[in-house]
């Protein structure tokens, strides 16, 4: 909803910049503006901001907080109006205050718009991803549903230690720190999904729920996984993420693809370039593609 | 051991790597006896591929005797002679199943790379970049094999390599492309692109009943090879290939068209042009992106454009109103090697081809880059430049 909103003032902008730039002196004149001797000129750089605005609330992925920058244009707006208005008297002077009216209106909508986006921005980090495994459903949730085989696919993981049919303690290392809590599975359907978050108080706030489906036409298992980090847990998360070097969106897709490895091929596959298999940060860094010295 | 190794921008050393070892339990550690030169090894020498790494070991064709096995290999043990095709692939996922093994959904490490760049990851090549799995290749003394319990194919008699090694990848790319025509008795066939996987192609197209064949190229050298196979052909310096080929048709065009050259195509964004350069893999030294467009306009009324040529990105000027019009079929891919492993090496022992007929040059390991600069520069008729470790 919020980045409907925020792609529908992207398409104003659009509009907005494009009748500038198209046809600046009749812009000029329906503000009032037209006896100023460089009045099309800023017109046609407002139109060009305007693009701007249209190019960032339409290409980004996260459109919303980008209205922030609509809100920063129309405050240059109000304020160049409202100096129009001041110095001038008659048909002018409405002219330059009833734009003054409408830009106003306008930056009402942005300022909601751009609070949105960055209330959405703050609020818990969500990441999803999908993949499908040639293997019958009930061997891939008996696989996942054993915790303590996740570090076999979980690179970050260290381990996984099952306390009892419901809790399970967890260790991940990081290049700098070490992580530890503790999850519990709050729901649990056999065969179908498994519900987890951590328990509260235990250094990470995070749930999980992974889904398995029988792919259509017998074609395996569909594997959905959605992983949500909280408020206290967000900024760890995204910093953990950062020492690794990687997007949490990326790390839980990685994760998968070495799922599906280790279902269909029994092992996480490796290559000299890629040592530890799927992983973001060594498809920055990769080891030259030739053997690696020394023996195992 | 000594391995031809990516150094730079047309660069190619001879080094002293480490020896390969097991990574994972379906492996073979393969001593190379032979391999080859493909075309689009150029390319990654060239320092277009910016996925390619200094010290990474080239090489995807090639064969050798098994000298280590993984403790998930059974059906292979050390002594046995195999050939070794060139996209890696598992064969258990669902793209393996379906037999399309150059799409295998796990063989590549770095799927996230080639993700996005391509949408979705194909299957990992050997020593053919990072972005397809950062496997060390096979101009090599030595090779890891993973999945060597589903690719390599035994060869159990006294064959000797010449005739066998090219089924790691141009006599199956060849045939794959003269397959995908969907030949009948008494159709003509076009194919532009007179190197080692166009004579392939051309040979492979007689061998599934064309009763024609044409192909367009404009080394003379490369021509009079491919004539050999039977062929008819056209140096496209010469004449007007559209024109020619209605005139060699009756009027109406060939009934497929095979592009064996691929293109280079240009992005001004980076990012997209270096994607753009890894997929591209010509088999020809070619600037022209017209190949595709010219086999599409050539080919007749509801035939087929079958292309094994290697394209990377985005097409410009794409003709696809004669593509709907005419009810054309576009069939592409990289070639599925494992599938045609075993059937094509029935031929080669049935005596109905030999693949040695494209080799031009035979040289040591040692003398990898000077084969590259022949092979690169069309030196000394150079075809097909085989080495041995």
């Amino acid at each position: 909803m919020t980045d409907r909103f925020a792609r529908a003032l992207g398409w104003t902008s659009l509009m907005l910049g494009t009748a500038h730039l198209a046809a600046p002196k009749a812009v000029a004149r329906l503000c009032g503006v037209d006896d100023a001797p460089g009045a099309t000129t800023v017109a046609r750089l407002v139109g060009g901001r305007e693009l701007l605005h249209a190019a960032l609330l339409l290409g980004a992925k996260n459109p919303a907080q980008w209205a922030w920058t609509r809100v920063a244009g129309d405050t240059m707006d109000l304020g160049v109006l409202g100096r129009a208005a001041a110095n001038r008297t008659g048909t002018r002077r409405a002219r330059a205050l009833a734009a003054l009216g409408v830009v106003a209106g306008i930056a009402a909508l942005d300022a909601a718009c751009a609070r949105r986006g960055t209330a959405k921005a703050k609020g818990p980090l969500q990441v999803r991803a999908s993949i499908t495994i040639n293997k019958p459903r009930e061997e891939v949730y008996r696989f996942w549903r054993d915790l303590e085989n996740l570090p076999s696919f979980m690179i970050h993981l260290d381990s996984v230690r099952t306390l009892d049919q419901r809790r399970s303690h967890w260790k991940a290392n990081g290049p700098i720190v070490r992580l530890e809590w503790e999850a519990e599975i709050i729901d649990e359907r056999a065969g179908d999904l498994i519900a987890w978050r951590s328990v509260p108080g235990t250094g990470i706030s995070t749930a999980g729920l992974v889904s398995f489906t029988e792919g259509p036409g017998g074609r395996g298992t569909v594997v959905d996984v959605s992983l949500e980090y909280g408020a206290p847990g967000r900024k760890l998360a995204a910093a953990v993420a950062r020492m690794f070097g990687e997007h949490p969106e990326q790390q839980v897709r990685d994760d998968l693809r070495r799922f599906k490895q280790v279902m269909e091929t029994g092992e996480v596959v490796r290559s000299e370039g890629s040592p530890e298999g799927h992983r973001a940060l060594r498809q920055l860094r990769q080891r030259p593609a030739q053997p690696i010295g020394g023996r195992a | 051991m000594k391995a031809n190794v990516w150094a730079g921008r047309n660069r190619l050393e001879i080094e002293d790597v480490p020896d390969p070892r097991i990574l994972n339990a379906r492996d073979a550690i393969v001593r190379v006896t032979s391999t080859a030169i493909c075309g689009s090894d150029l390319h990654l020498v060239d320092g277009y591929i910016p996925t390619v790494k200094k010290g990474d070991v080239l090489g995807h064709e090639f064969m050798g005797e098994v000298v280590e096995v993984g403790p998930g290999v059974r059906n292979l043990r050390a002594g046995d002679r195999v050939v070794v095709p060139f996209p890696i692939a598992c064969g258990a996922c669902f793209a393996c199943e379906a037999e399309l093994y150059s799409l295998c959904e796990n063989s590549n490490p770095n799927a996230g790379m080639a993700e996005k760049l391509m949408g979705h990851s194909p299957a990992g090549i050997f020593g053919y970049s990072h972005m397809l799995g950062g496997f060390p290749g096979g101009q090599a003394e030595y090779a890891r094999v993973p999945f060597a319990d589903v690719g390599p194919i035994k060869i159990e008699d006294d064959l000797p390599d010449e005739k066998v090694l090219f089924l790691s990848d141009i006599f199956p790319t060849g045939f794959m492309g003269a397959e995908m025509c969907d030949i009948k008795p008494g159709q003509t066939i076009a194919i532009w692109g007179a190197g080692p996987v166009g004579q392939f192609a051309a040979a492979s197209a007689f061998l599934l009943g064309a009763d024609r064949v044409i192909v367009i190229d404009r080394f003379p050298y490369r021509l009079r090879r491919v004539q050999r196979t039977g062929a008819e052909v056209l140096n496209y310096e010469e004449v007007n290939v559209l024109d020619a080929l209605r005139d060699m048709t009756g009027g109406r065009g060939p009934d497929a068209c095979i592009d064996a050259v691929g293109m280079e195509a240009h992005h001004p964004t980076p990012a997209m042009y270096a994607y753009d350069r890894t997929k591209q893999a010509a088999r020809l030294e070619t600037e022209r992106p017209y190949v595709l467009r010219e086999a599409i306009m050539a080919c007749r009324n509801g035939g087929v454009v079958s292309v094994i040529g290697v394209y990377g990105g985005f097409v410009d000027k794409f003709p696809m109103g004669t593509v709907m019009n005419r009810s054309l079929t576009i069939r592409t891919g990289q070639c599925h090697v494992q599938r045609y492993m075993e059937p094509l090496l029935d031929r080669i022992r049935a005596g109905e081809i030999d693949p040695s007929f494209v080799i031009s040059h035979r040289m040591p390991l040692s003398e990898a880059p000077r084969g590259f600069e022949l092979f690169k520069n069309k030196q000394d008729e150079c075809n097909k430049v085989v080495l041995t470790p």
